[in-house]
């Protein structure tokens, strides 16, 4: 009897046992979660996101903890919405119903900010071939660089469904997207002082020219669609989702739906996703020194997209002979809206007179657009390349 | 030029290029686009007083 119940006793500290055994990596990440925690909940650093991320980090990593096992709890997440990429997709839809392409429709040339803002990515993408990640792991790496985190999570996880990069990858570059996004404001202002003059600065951009008509709004979803299509069809689920989301919307018909996808959807598949995305989290596979580049190239993708877009706002400057704000090319990436609110803070700064929002607005969705476009011409150019 | 190199050159070029170009293309659409559905103008009996 005395056996039994010490046995019994036992199996209750099995867990302490084996964190002392071999579980410090997974006390560390414990201690990830709890920081996570703080910034999630102090800082407001994208709460939505990181809270249910952390909270997965935690369950996985307590131990002897089997929600990542068969059958567990995390696991079923993960294999029901982001191994198929399902919740990433479900997300665009509520991204593309809170988008508004108006501002992008009567300034069209401002898309080419939305290009320019792309550039990280394939720096990062040479730079981390050079520092010996494999072709699928350095296309995932620069994925970051689309400064959007659904985009990440689609990419990465096409390779990790064929075992071309290591689960837990997908749950550093989601958490690294994701900081990194919300960080565009303390990243982005040294960048922008650091290439513009005083004067570009306070350089005032004439208003936008008149609306846009309704017929105009709905078209413009279908038309992108089909251009997808036509040059990127890998790409297709990434910007179809979007802009049915955004179809939805204008159409002004289906204002049910549009409210659906804009909070019910979005918010549950981002409370799975993070979880599942937490759940990649566990100690003894996260805590490599892998992941600490990872970390490392997403900020220099964030940093390069911010200089792409800046590059050229100096040259457009130039060339339009002094007529555009080149702090609205800091706004072409896809950190919606508030790369855009950042350029008119910025703007006002040194200029009190300077409203440049619309025009960044612009360049914001079409920072959107263009990261969307920039994943899906990747993936098909590794389809092409036969790597996909 | 060593594969992986070749790879990631591949990539800037056509990647970035094609990410331009469709952009570019998309900036002409939506040019056209709004060109052909214009804002509609009031009625002018509507504004008679």
């Amino acid at each position: 009897m005395m056996e039994g119940i010490t046995g019994g006793l036992g199996a209750l500290f099995e867990g302490v046992r084996y964190l002392l055994a071999h579980g410090e990596s997974n006390l560390v990440m414990i201690g990830v979660a709890v920081v996570m925690f703080y910034l999630a909940i102090r800082k407001g650093v994208e709460p939505l996101l990181l809270l249910p991320i952390a909270f997965g980090c935690l369950l996985v990593n307590l131990p002897l903890s089997d929600v990542m096992d068969a059958g567990g709890v995390l696991r079923t997440l993960y294999d029901f919405g982001i191994g198929n990429e399902l919740f990433p997709l479900l997300i665009f839809v509520g991204i593309g119903a809170m988008t508004d392409f108006s501002p992008l429709l009567a300034s069209p040339r401002l898309l080419l900010f939305g290009a320019a803002g792309q550039i990280g990515i394939f720096l990062t993408l040479l730079l981390a071939l050079a520092l010996g990640f494999s072709k699928a792991e350095a296309v995932s790496v620069a994925a970051i660089g689309a400064c959007d985190g659904p985009t990440v999570i689609y990419v990465s996880n096409l390779f990790a469904e064929k075992g071309q990069i290591p689960t837990a990858m997908v749950g550093a570059l989601a958490v690294a997207a994701y900081s990194y996004m919300a960080l565009v404001p303390i990243i982005q202002p040294p960048i922008m002082r650091l290439l513009t003059t005083r004067h570009e600065r306070a350089i005032k951009m004439h208003s936008p020219k008149g609306k846009v008509s309704q017929a105009a709004l709905i078209a413009f979803p279908v038309v992108v669609v089909v251009l997808t299509g036509i040059i990127a069809p890998k790409g297709l689920p990434l910007m179809g989702m979007i802009m049915l989301g955004n179809f939805m919307k204008v159409s002004g018909v289906v204002q049910r739906l549009t409210g659906a996808a804009e909070n019910e959807i979005t918010n549950v598949a981002t409370l799975f996703l993070g979880l599942a995305i937490g759940g990649t989290m566990a100690g003894p596979q996260f805590l490599t020194s892998q992941t600490l580049l990872v970390f490392a190239l997403g900020f220099v993708a964030i940093v390069t997209d911010t200089v792409g877009g800046i590059m050229l706002g100096k040259i457009w400057c130039f060339l339009s002979g002094g007529k555009v704000n080149p702090l609205v090319g800091a706004a072409g990436i896809s950190a919606y809206p508030m790369a855009a609110r950042l350029v008119q803070t910025e703007g006002q700064r040194w200029n009190k007179h300077n409203f440049l929002l619309m025009h960044a607005m612009a360049a914001n969705t079409g920072g959107q657009i263009g990261s969307v476009m920039a994943a899906a011409i990747m993936l098909s150019v590794l389809k092409g390349l036969g790597i996909l | 030029m060593n594969e992986t190199l070749l790879f990631g050159v591949t990539m800037l070029i056509v990647g970035m290029g094609g990410t331009m170009l469709t952009l570019i293309l998309m900036a002409l659409i939506i040019r056209a686009l709004t060109a052909i559905l214009p804002v509609e103008k009031p009625d002018e009996r509507e504004r008679e007083p």
